[in-house]
């Protein structure tokens, strides 16, 4: 392995050789080298921000998921607007500039319960609003029988600010046709993605491995990416996070979700990605991103501690300090992590704790 | 990094205390990485262990009243408990019991080896009960012993055996040749905490010196006991106390020959006295390195599971460890400081983590011997 940081971007081909053979201290350091060259400060930043999950009811019903619910089930929830403009009372107190409203694909929500939502809460607060990944947005517009610039046109003057990147999974139709059949497809995914920047919106990229795909899939998720950002640069960061197996289908542990979400034949994956294919993803994204100026560690699947390794496998940003987490918590990980548990773990593993906006300006260094 | 240095440990020469100081220093973990892997390889070949084995703590009720320990209680305290030798047994016979189960069908033998938690070692440490005479622990050994002839008992840390020495009046040499007759099979490393004095009168003022914890562990050596080696690090203790405890370790290992493993074990700053926070996953991995290379008389480095998390200890095998542990089953003292992993893992969960790294993870006995390897 030939560490190169000359501007000459890795192909396809030299990436899934990477992947499946270097060393991993190799392919580190060079995602390391990367990263001090983009983030000379070693700084590394956070947003202060909470996951406002308006409703786990959702039609997609993916085997890989823990949280959602059929509307008839005892736990489904829609949160009510009161709530909504409570939690983001409290998010602003704790010193958050963005909120991330994420959730399922609820059959009784059209586009004026968003467009309503967006606008009361820009209305009261001063607030980044951070909401709505493809699907969602796709959904919206299927079922308002609008394209999905219109739908985004709509979204964005009513109120939203950016885009989550979640709902990417793998980009690969032969994964999402076996673990998520109901969910949109690659090219809607990009399609979504493509509009919002062209409109001018921000938003991120994510990826979540470690269920059944190959390295070959992961290799083209990471290319697809590139390939969009080559064309827009709306990207801010990439996040690649790894799949969850409690309480999801595809982990097995759940036998009453697999009979209501009629996905046939699954393999199903016991383990969890374990700390070298998370951190060989990592230094592989930081390398072949080379026009994405920022990857996220994800803390919340893989724990402070790897957090910190992983900047110095090419992350140089700790995501959001989550003041609320609900997605990952229901397979089962908990995380009782404070601001101030980020902020020294960042410290301890030698980086300066910075306060980010949504757009990655620095806000406030500790 | 530092090329003249890195020549010596490749050529497999001996490094000296301000050597590990700077490697300890230096920022390019991925070199330290590489220099550790290459020591551990030539120890240990491809190699990676895991054992199956249970924790016991007899009772959490001690005399001493160390800093960094959310484990210990007084006597008649809230939380204090003591297991009876009965209550031993039981608990032994549970997973034990399992075994006997899985083997005794025909064939099923092979294909139940993961889920049947049966284990070949005990790990016995406790506090220092200010009541139970020497004689009970002799008496929980032996009977041990008696329900289960084939099961290795690892117990007590040279801070117990001190105390043993101290209540029955009897010499160092004495109290280890008599726990040895009684069954005692091996020793853990834990009490060592950090040597340099004026950290540990910090840390643990009631706690035997680092000098009496090298002194009771050389006698164990003597008397032909393997023991294991600590060092608890992250607290309040610096870089040169690191290098020091290392150093008197590697000292005594020259002349005994008679620790296995050294396992450095990550503070955990939960309920305790000194709080602070908890080590960073680079330090950890740092700390493995640097020990593999200093340590070069010892044969193995263990990434200890519970106190590094899985994932810590699953990559301190890419940074000189060899070994992770092993099921474990209970574990009463890191979990009262904040543990954040749990008290179990199988053995499959076990081979999983080592197979991910690309080394051969092999099962091994107390000694070391290959009980199984998994392919």
């Amino acid at each position: 392995m030939t560490i190169r940081n000359d501007g000459n971007r890795i192909g396809k081909k030299e990436a899934l050789t990477l992947f499946r053979e270097a060393d991993l201290l190799g392919l580190g350091l060079w995602a390391d080298i990367i990263r001090k060259d983009l983030h000379p400060d070693e700084i590394c930043t956070f947003v202060v921000d909470r996951n406002i999950n308006y409703t786990n009811v959702c039609l997609n019903k993916c085997t890989f998921c823990a949280f959602w619910r059929d509307e008839g089930d005892s736990d489904a929830y829609l949160l009510d607007t009161d709530t909504i403009f409570r939690k983001i009372e409290e998010t602003i107190e704790l010193g958050g500039t963005q909120i991330l409203i994420q959730g399922g694909l609820h059959p009784a929500l059209d586009i004026f319960y968003y467009t309503d939502l967006l606008s009361s809460i820009k209305e009261r607060f001063d607030i980044n609003v951070h909401g709505f990944s493809p699907p969602e947005i796709c959904y919206l517009a299927d079922t308002s029988d609008l394209t999905i610039g219109e739908t985004l046109g709509i979204l964005k003057s009513a109120g939203l600010d950016s885009i989550p990147g979640g709902g990417a999974e793998i980009l690969s139709d032969r994964v999402r046709e076996v673990l998520s059949p109901k969910k949109i497809k690659s090219s809607r995914w990009i399609e979504v993605m493509e509009t919002a920047h062209r409109l001018g919106m921000k938003t991120t990229a994510t990826m979540m491995f470690g269920s059944i795909e190959t390295p070959e899939d992961i290799i083209t998720h990471l290319d697809v990416i590139r390939q969009l950002q080559d064309r827009t640069g709306g990207f801010t960061a990439f996040i690649p996070w790894s799949f969850q197996p409690g309480n999801t289908e595809l982990g097995q542990k759940s036998e009453s979700r697999s009979q209501k979400s009629e996905v046939k034949k699954l393999k199903t994956i016991s383990y969890a990605a374990t700390a070298v294919e998370y951190l060989r993803v990592l230094a592989l994204a930081r390398i072949y991103l080379d026009n994405i100026k920022n990857i996220q560690a994800s803390w919340v699947t893989q724990g402070l501690k790897m957090a910190q390794v992983a900047l110095r496998f090419g992350a140089n940003d700790f995501g959001s300090t989550m003041i609320e987490e609900n997605v990952v918590a229901s397979t089962g990980l908990s995380s009782a992590v404070t601001m101030n548990d980020i902020v020294s773990a960042i410290r301890s593993a030698g980086f300066i704790p910075t306060q980010r906006d949504t757009y990655y300006n620095l806000l406030r260094f500790f | 990094m530092l090329p003249e240095l890195r020549k010596r440990v490749l050529a497999g020469k001996r490094i000296s205390e301000e050597d590990a100081l700077r490697l300890f220093e230096t920022d390019d973990i991925f070199t330290l990485g590489a220099l550790a892997t290459h020591v551990a390889r030539k120890k240990n070949g491809r190699k990676a262990y895991f054992i199956r084995n249970r924790h016991i703590n007899p009772t959490n009720i001690c005399v001493n009243r160390c800093k960094f320990c959310a484990f210990s209680r007084s006597l008649g305290q809230e939380g204090a408990f003591e297991l009876t030798i009965d209550e031993i047994i039981q608990k032994l016979k549970n997973g034990q019991g399992l075994r006997a189960k899985g083997q005794g069908k025909n064939g099923t033998h092979q294909s139940s080896h993961f889920t049947h938690p049966f284990f070949s070692e005990v790990h016995i440490v406790g506090g220092l009960h200010p009541e139970w005479p020497f004689e009970h622990y002799l008496n929980m050994i032996s009977v041990i012993k008696k329900h289960f002839p084939k099961l290795h008992i690892k117990a007590f840390t040279a801070v117990e055996i001190d105390y043993f020495s101290k209540i029955s009046g009897r010499s160092l040499n004495d109290t280890l040749t008599i726990l040895k007759k009684s069954g005692l099979g091996s020793m853990p490393g834990g009490g060592a905490e950090i040597f340099s004095e004026g950290i540990r009168n910090r840390l643990c003022p009631e706690k035997i010196s680092g000098d009496r914890w090298l002194e009771v562990m050389e006698s164990a050596h003597r008397v032909g006991i393997r023991t294991n080696a600590t060092m608890l690090y992250g607290h309040i203790e610096d870089l040169a106390d690191r290098v020091d405890h290392l150093s008197r370790l590697r000292s005594l290992q020259d002349r005994t020959k008679g620790f296995q493993a050294f396992i450095p074990l990550a503070y955990h700053p939960r309920n305790t006295e000194i709080q602070g926070g908890y080590t960073s996953g680079i330090d950890d991995l740092k700390t493995a390195a640097v020990s593999r290379i200093f340590l070069d008389n010892f044969a193995h480095i263990k990434a200890y599971w519970i106190m590094l998390g899985e994932k810590i200890s699953q990559l301190a095998l890419m940074f000189g460890a060899d070994d992770i542990d092993g099921t474990i089953i209970e574990e009463k003292i890191t979990h009262s400081a904040g543990a954040l992993t749990g008290e179990h893992l199988t053995a499959e969960q076990l081979v999983h983590l080592i197979q991910k790294t690309g080394r051969t993870a092999v099962e091994r006995d107390s000694f070391y011997k290959t009980v199984r390897t998994y392919r």
